[in-house]
C-alpha cells in the first residue's frame, strides 16, 4: 500500500508539473487577452514533433532548447498575424479563430510528420531506473522531467515577481491602458508573453513526447485537461493553476491506480447487486475507468458552483 | 404574402425534383447527408448566431438523440411498442429536448467563455462517458439498427437510399420552417436581444437566464432531430458522433457559411457537406483544406459565405451588378491559380511523406507531376506566388469595384 502511494504521489508530481508548464503560458494568455487559448496544446505537440526531428539532426540538449525556441517563435507570429487581426471581430471570433488555429495544426503535423506515431525516445543517458522500492523503480527520466518543471516554475516566478518584465505584464493583466499611457508597448507586450506561453508548451511537449508519447492526437488527449486545470484555479491566475495543476495531476494518476467499483465495495459489505439490472453499466464502472472522466466532471461542478475557479477574481 | 412563402415553396420543389435531375449514383446519398447536416447546422446557429452561445458540445444532443432512437427503432423492430419509421426523428428530437433541459438548466446561467467552457466539459464528459457504459452507448462498435423491421405507415417503406432521402428532406423542410418560425416568435426575437445586451433585456422585464435555456433547449430538440435522422439514414451509431470532433465540425460548417443570417447555416452546412465527401475522395488531406478555409473565413470574411451574398444585395438593388462580373473574374481566376499553387505544394509534401518511397510520381490536376524533381516543386510555388501578387493587384480593382455598384442609385 506504501508503494501504491508513493509512486503514484510521485507520478503525479511529474504529471501535475508538466501540467502546470502547459497551463501557467494558457492562464497568462488568457488573463491578458480574455481568450482561452484552444491551439495552446497545438503548440505542445509542435514542441514534440520538433524535439523529435531535431534531436536527430543536433541530439537531445540542443534540441531541447531549439524546439521550444521554435514553438515561441511560431506563437508570436499566429499572435501578431491572427489573433491580433481577430480581436476586433470580438472574444467569440477570438475563440473560434484559435480553435481553428488548433485544427489546422493538427492536420499540419499529420501533414508533415505523417499519422503513425514517431518513435521520440527517452535519450539514453537518462534511461536508468533512479532508484528501486520494493518491486517498483523509478526511472531517471522522469526526475529530469520533475527538475526542469520546478526550475521552471521557480524562474518564471522570480521573473513575474522580481523584474520589470515582470511587473509590466502583471500591470497589463490589470491595467492594460494604464500600462500603454505610460508608454509601454502593449500589444508587444501581449505578443511576447503569448510567444513566452507558446514555448512554454513547447518544451512541455519536449520533455513528455518520450513518455507520454508522440502522435497527432497527444494534443487532443491533455488539451482539455490543461482547459480544466487553468478553469478550476481560476482563469488568470498563475498560483491557482498551481495548484490546480497538482490536484489534478495527482487525483488522476491515483484514480488510475484503483480498480474498485460501486459493485465492489457493495459486495464488500455485503449487499450483493443484481448484475443484470438496466443500471448495471452504472455499478460495475471502477474508479480506474472513471479517471478520464473527472476532470470534465470536476470542471462542470467548478463553473456551476464557482465560475471564478479556486483562486480566480474575476469570471469572463 | 405571396414574396414571404415564394422562398419556401421553391425550396420544396427543388427538395422534391433534386435526385430525378442529379442522377449519379453517390448524389442521393450526399444528399441525404446534407439534409442532416442542415438540421443539425441551423439548430447549432440557434445558440452561437441567435443567442450568442458559443457550444463546444453540440453533437451531444446530437448523438443522445440518435441513439435514443436507435434503440426506440430496435424495439420497435422488435415489436415491444408500434412505432412507424417516419415519426422516428421525432424521438430523437424528444431525447434530445430532454438532455437539452437537464444540461442546458445549469450551463445557461451565464453566457460568454463561461457557457463555452461548461458546453466543452459536458461534451468531453459524454464523450468518455460513452465509451465506458457499453450497454446503452455499445462501446467502440457502437448500436447498430434496422429500419426495414420497425412498421411501416400507409405502405411506406424505406428500402431504397432515394425513399430515405424524401424522409430527410420532409423532416429537414418540416425542422427548417419551424426553426425559422421560432426565430420570428417574441421569444427568438428576445434571444437576440440577449444575446446583444443582456442587461437591458432584463430591465425590458425578461429573464436572460430563461431565455437562453429556452432557446438551449429548442437547438437540442432540433440537434435530437438530426441525430434521429442520422439513425435512420446510416443505422449506425457511435461514440464518435458525440465527441469533440463532431461538435467541432458542426460548428466550422456554421462558421463558414455564417451566423448573421439563417440561410447562412444551410449554406455552410451544403457546402460543408459537399466538400467533405468529394475531397475525401480525392486526397488524404482534405480535413487540413477545411481547416484553413475555416481560417480564412475567420481572419477575412467573418460574416461567412451568406455575408459576402448579403453584401452584394445593394449592387443587386441598385441594378448594376454587371459591373461586377469582369473584377471578380480576374480576381478569382488570380485566386483559383494561387490555390493551385498551394494545393500543389500540401500535395506534395502529403505525398513525399505518406507515399513508398519507391513511387515518384503523382497525378495532380490532371497531369503527371514527378515528385522527386526540383522543377515542378518550383513550378508550383512560382505559380502560388504569382496568383498571391496577381491577387494583391486584383483585390482593390475589384474592391473599387464593389463600391462604385454598392453606391444607392439616388446619390449619381
Amino acid at each position: 500500500m506504501f508503494e501504491l502511494v508513493l509512486f503514484s504521489l510521485l507520478n503525479g508530481l511529474v504529471f501535475g508539473m508538466l501540467l502546470f508548464m502547459l497551463s501557467s503560458g494558457l492562464t497568462l494568455i488568457f488573463g491578458m487577452m480574455g481568450v482561452l487559448n484552444f491551439a495552446h496544446a497545438g503548440f505542445y505537440m509542435l514542441g514534440a514533433y520538433f524535439a523529435y526531428t531535431l534531436t536527430g539532426y543536433l541530439g537531445f540538449w540542443p534540441a531541447l532548447v531549439a524546439a521550444p525556441l521554435l514553438v515561441g517563435v511560431l506563437g508570436a507570429l499566429v499572435e501578431r498575424y491572427g489573433l491580433r487581426r481577430v480581436h476586433r471581430f470580438g472574444h467569440v471570433a477570438e475563440l473560434i479563430f484559435t480553435f481553428g488555429a488548433a485544427v489546422v495544426i493538427e492536420e499540419v503535423v499529420q501533414l508533415a510528420w505523417g499519422r503513425p506515431a514517431k518513435s521520440y525516445e527517452v535519450p539514453e543517458f537518462l534511461d536508468f531506473p533512479l532508484f528501486r522500492l520494493f518491486q517498483g523503480s523509478f526511472p531517471a527520466y522522469k526526475a529530469f522531467m520533475l527538475l526542469i518543471s520546478v526550475a521552471i516554475f521557480v524562474f518564471l516566478f522570480a521573473v513575474l515577481t522580481r523584474t520589470r518584465a515582470g511587473l509590466i505584464i502583471q500591470a497589463s493583466l490589470t491595467h492594460p491602458s494604464m500600462v500603454a499611457m505610460l508608454g509601454h508597448n502593449v500589444p508587444r507586450v501581449f505578443m511576447v508573453v503569448f510567444g513566452i506561453g507558446s514555448a512554454l508548451a513547447g518544451l512541455a511537449g519536449v520533455i513528455a513526447g518520450p513518455v507520454l508519447g508522440t502522435f497527432p492526437g497527444m494534443a487532443q488527449v491533455l488539451g482539455s485537461i490543461v482547459f480544466v486545470v487553468v478553469v478550476i484555479g481560476g482563469l488568470g491566475s498563475v498560483s491557482g493553476a498551481f495548484v490546480a495543476s497538482l490536484l489534478i495531476g495527482i487525483v488522476q494518476t491515483f484514480a488510475v491506480a484503483l480498480n474498485i467499483s460501486l459493485n465492489s465495495v457493495l459486495a464488500a459489505a455485503g449487499i450483493p447487486l443484481d448484475a443484470q439490472g438496466p443500471l448495471h453499466d452504472l455499478w460495475k464502472v471502477t474508479i480506474a475507468q472513471v479517471a478520464p472522466i473527472m476532470p470534465y466532471l470536476l470542471l462542470v461542478l467548478i463553473l456551476i458552483v464557482r465560475p471564478t475557479g479556486l483562486f480566480g477574481t474575476r469570471s469572463r | 404574402m405571396s414574396r414571404r412563402y415564394g422562398v419556401w415553396i421553391a425550396a420544396a420543389a427543388i427538395l422534391a425534383v433534386l435526385p430525378h435531375i442529379v442522377r449519379t449514383p453517390v448524389a442521393v446519398p450526399v444528399m441525404s447527408q446534407m439534409g442532416i447536416a442542415v438540421v443539425f447546422a441551423l439548430s447549432y446557429n440557434m445558440l452561437l448566431g441567435q443567442g450568442g452561445m458559443l457550444s463546444f458540445g453540440h453533437a451531444v444532443y446530437f448523438g443522445l438523440g440518435g441513439f435514443i432512437a436507435a434503440h426506440v427503432l430496435n424495439l420497435a423492430g422488435e415489436g415491444v411498442f408500434w412505432l412507424p419509421v417516419p415519426f422516428l426523428p421525432l424521438v430523437g428530437g424528444l431525447g434530445g429536448l430532454c438532455f437539452g433541459a437537464l444540461f442546458g438548466s445549469f450551463s445557461t446561467t451565464r453566457a460568454g467563455t463561461v457557457f463555452a467552457m461548461i458546453s466543452l466539459g459536458i461534451g468531453e464528459l459524454m464523450a468518455s462517458s460513452a465509451l465506458i457504459l457499453d450497454k446503452f452507448f455499445g462501446g467502440e462498435e457502437g448500436i447498430t439498427t434496422n429500419r426495414v423491421k420497425a412498421p411501416t405507415l400507409l405502405g411506406l417503406d424505406f428500402t431504397t437510399d432515394r425513399k430515405v432521402y424524401y424522409l430527410i428532406a420532409f423532416w429537414a423542410f418540416v425542422a427548417a420552417a419551424l426553426m425559422y418560425a421560432f426565430s420570428r416568435t417574441p421569444v427568438g426575437r428576445m434571444a437576440n436581444a440577449v444575446r446583444d445586451n443582456p442587461e437591458r433585456a432584463e430591465f425590458v422585464g425578461y429573464s436572460q437566464r430563461w431565455v437562453r435555456f429556452v432557446s438551449f433547449c429548442v437547438a437540442g430538440l432540433f440537434a435530437g432531430v438530426a441525430g434521429g435522422l442520422f439513425a435512420l439514414n446510416y443505422e449506425i451509431l457511435t461514440a464518435e458522433n458525440m465527441g469533440l470532433a463532431a461538435s467541432g465540425s458542426v460548428l466550422l460548417m456554421t462558421f463558414i457559411g455564417g451566423i448573421g443570417s439563417f440561410f447562412g447555416p444551410i449554406l455552410g452546412a451544403i457546402v460543408f457537406t459537399f466538400l467533405q465527401s468529394m475531397l475525401s475522395d480525392y486526397t488524404g488531406i482534405w480535413l487540413l483544406y477545411l481547416g484553413l478555409l475555416f481560417l480564412a473565413t475567420v481572419l477575412f470574411v467573418p460574416a461567412g459565405l451568406a455575408g459576402i451574398l448579403m453584401l452584394h444585395v445593394p449592387a443587386w438593388r441598385a441594378g448594376r451588378p454587371g459591373r461586377l462580373v469582369g473584377p471578380y473574374v480576374v480576381a478569382g481566376l488570380l485566386t483559383l491559380v494561387a490555390a493551385v499553387g498551394v494545393i500543389g505544394l500540401l500535395e506534395m509534401v502529403h505525398f513525399v511523406v505518406s507515399a513508398p518511397a519507391s513511387r515518384t510520381t503523382k497525378r495532380l490536376f490532371w497531369v503527371a507531376v514527378n515528385v522527386r524533381t526540383l522543377w515542378s516543386w518550383l513550378a508550383f510555388a512560382a505559380l502560388a506566388a504569382a496568383g498571391a501578387l496577381g491577387f494583391r493587384w486584383a483585390a482593390p480593382r475589384a474592391a473599387a469595384a464593389f463600391a462604385e455598384a454598392s453606391r444607392p442609385a439616388e446619390a449619381r
